[in-house]
């Protein structure tokens, strides 16, 4: 759906906020780019949209050119903003209107009223912005964003400074637009929201793509599992009968930690609890954990510095 | 061409017309009665006929121009500043969109509001003073061009302005005294013959002159200069738009 070649932006002042991005995006996924403050997100969304011209590359949207062809590519596309802005004197139903009208589509109230009661905004329809909460005025750049049925929906930071109640419907509003066949593309700081939603994981930092992978692989591949046994007794050191397995003791030398591939058949949990019996090291709990996204996405950025 | 687009965009800012009846056309109505009342009444009773036109009549034409060009830049102007400064500009830019759409929906919505102001102007004087338009197809004619070629003119400064004080700096400092310059309330043949010439390098003496040449066959240059003039910087605002579009200059970084 979205494909992105060679893609490049110097701004004036001579900072290179893109540098040579290439990106597949299907028609239908949820793509969530993750990256640190200024590592050069809504620059790439910017472009895409034709808000910001790139100095190199091309974007093409379902085949066509942004730059050539970009009635086709914006009219496909929808745009909800990292910021709030509003026209502070117009009701939320005009500004719909408004926005359809300028996307290109014919008027449409049906289509309006189902965005709007979609999105619980159906009862402040007259209601003008200024006099709408923050997260009432998300929801009505979002329905602003959907008027003109876009293919395509770009979300900069759709949950940043709204209550859990409101991310939640946001969560469940990018499910249904996904079985819609709508493709998403959303930059987030909340990497649970990532987690959550996205099928595809693409980190970007000053500029540059540094990882795109299949959410699930991901936490698969870079993802680790541990065992935490929270010993009886501490122990002064990792006794030495145990040091075939990646044991770490903790800092109040309390808990014995294992890391494991959870992948494998044999984690090596069975044969160490033997182990630890035999060494008669006593516990008197366990639990296990795994790494999240946000420990994986941390470690990348990170790595990358 | 996306008509749709087109429509919305004049539908908004007219419904932003109506929502500011007082600022948008009762204050430039009012403050124009003002000048009747003032120029034509009070001190116009004072001043012998000009060219056979009673003074109060004499103005009307003037009055007319002072206020669609002030009201064609400030509506233009503030039409795409606001949503500049808003930050709401990101939906226009992100639209399928060329600059003629966007100048059609803009600059039709501001021109139609000034011509607007305009006939209520012209339909106000004619309370005051015996109006007769001589060439009304060509009053009609030189009102439009004018009203385009400045709200093209406030098109531009809306986008060349950074902040307020730069919007409201070049209506208040070079157009308003510029026009009150431009015989406004009197006629260029009446000033001394060193100043006659310099007020030839003013524009909005031909704007003036050929539109008060269309009520009373007077005028202080040739109608057909006035009309090339005018069209003149209709055809070069029309290219300074064309190339702010095309490099995204103030627009697009």
């Amino acid at each position: 759906m979205i494909s992105i070649d060679g893609l490049g932006k110097t701004y004036a002042g001579g900072l290179v906020a893109l540098n040579n991005i290439n990106l597949e995006i299907s028609r239908g996924e949820i793509f969530a780019l993750l990256g640190p403050n200024g590592a050069g997100k809504t620059t790439l969304i910017n472009i895409v949209c034709g808000i910001v011209n790139g100095t190199s590359g091309q974007v093409l949207v379902d085949g066509y050119d942004t730059r050539s062809d970009f009635r086709v590519t914006r009219a496909m596309i929808g745009l909800v903003p990292q910021e709030l802005p509003t026209e502070s004197f117009v009701t939320v139903w005009n500004s719909m209107k408004f926005s359809r009208g300028l996307f290109g589509k014919p008027a449409n109230p049906e289509h309006l009223e189902k965005v709007l009661k979609s999105l619980s905004l159906w009862d402040r329809k007259d209601t003008i912005s200024m006099e709408l909460s923050g997260g009432m005025k998300r929801r009505s750049l979002i329905a602003k964003a959907l008027a003109h049925e876009p293919e395509v929906l770009f979300l900069d930071e759709p949950t940043a400074g709204v209550d859990v109640e409101l991310r939640q419907d946001m969560w469940n509003l990018v499910a249904d637009l996904r079985d819609k066949g709508v493709t998403v593309i959303l930059t987030t700081h909340y990497i649970e929201e990532a987690e959550r939603l996205a099928d595809r994981v693409g980190v970007i930092n000053r500029g540059e793509i540094i990882l795109v992978e299949d959410k699930d692989k991901l936490m698969r591949e870079l993802g680790k599992k541990q065992l935490s046994l929270h010993l009886h007794e501490p122990l002064a050191e990792v006794p030495s009968q145990l040091a075939g397995y990646r044991l770490e003791l903790s800092e109040d030398h309390r808990k014995l930690i294992y890391t494991y591939d959870a992948q494998q058949n044999r984690t090596g949990i069975t044969a160490l609890l033997s182990e630890l019996d035999a060494a008669n090291v006593r516990f008197n709990d366990l639990e296990t954990s795994q790494t999240s996204l946000e420990d994986i996405f941390v470690d990348l950025v990170n790595k990358n510095r | 061409m996306n008509y749709h687009a087109i429509k919305a965009i004049y539908r908004y800012e007219m419904a932003r017309m109506f929502r500011t009846v007082v600022q948008s056309i009762i204050a430039p109505v009012l403050s124009t009665s003002l000048y009747f009342v003032i120029f034509g009444a009070a001190i116009g009773s004072r001043i012998a006929e000009i060219d056979g036109v009673s003074y109060g009549a004499f103005i009307v034409p003037g009055l007319i121009m002072l206020s669609i060009m002030t009201e064609s830049i400030s509506n233009s102007s503030f039409a795409i500043y606001f949503p500049k400064f808003t930050g709401t500009i990101f939906e226009l830019l992100s639209a399928p969109v060329s600059y003629r759409e966007v100048l059609l929906g803009y600059v039709g919505a501001a021109a139609t509001k000034s011509v607007i102001i305009g006939a209520i102007i012209l339909f106000t004087a004619s309370f005051f003073v015996d109006i007769e338009i001589a060439h009304p197809f060509i009053m009609v004619a030189f009102l439009l061009l004018t009203c385009v070629s400045f709200c093209l003119f406030g098109f531009i400064l809306g986008i060349w302005a950074t902040g307020w004080e730069k919007l409201t700096i070049v209506p208040t400092l070079i157009i308003m005294p510029l026009t009150f310059l431009g015989g406004t309330f009197y006629s260029i043949s009446m000033l001394p013959p060193v100043w006659q010439t310099i007020s030839l390098f003013n524009p909005v003496v031909y704007l003036i002159s050929g539109f008060r040449w269309s009520f009373y066959e007077n005028a202080d240059v040739s109608v057909v200069l006035s009309l090339g003039a005018t069209i003149g910087f209709l055809l070069a605002c029309l290219l300074v738009v064309r190339w702010i579009f095309k490099t995204g200059y103030r627009l697009r970084s």
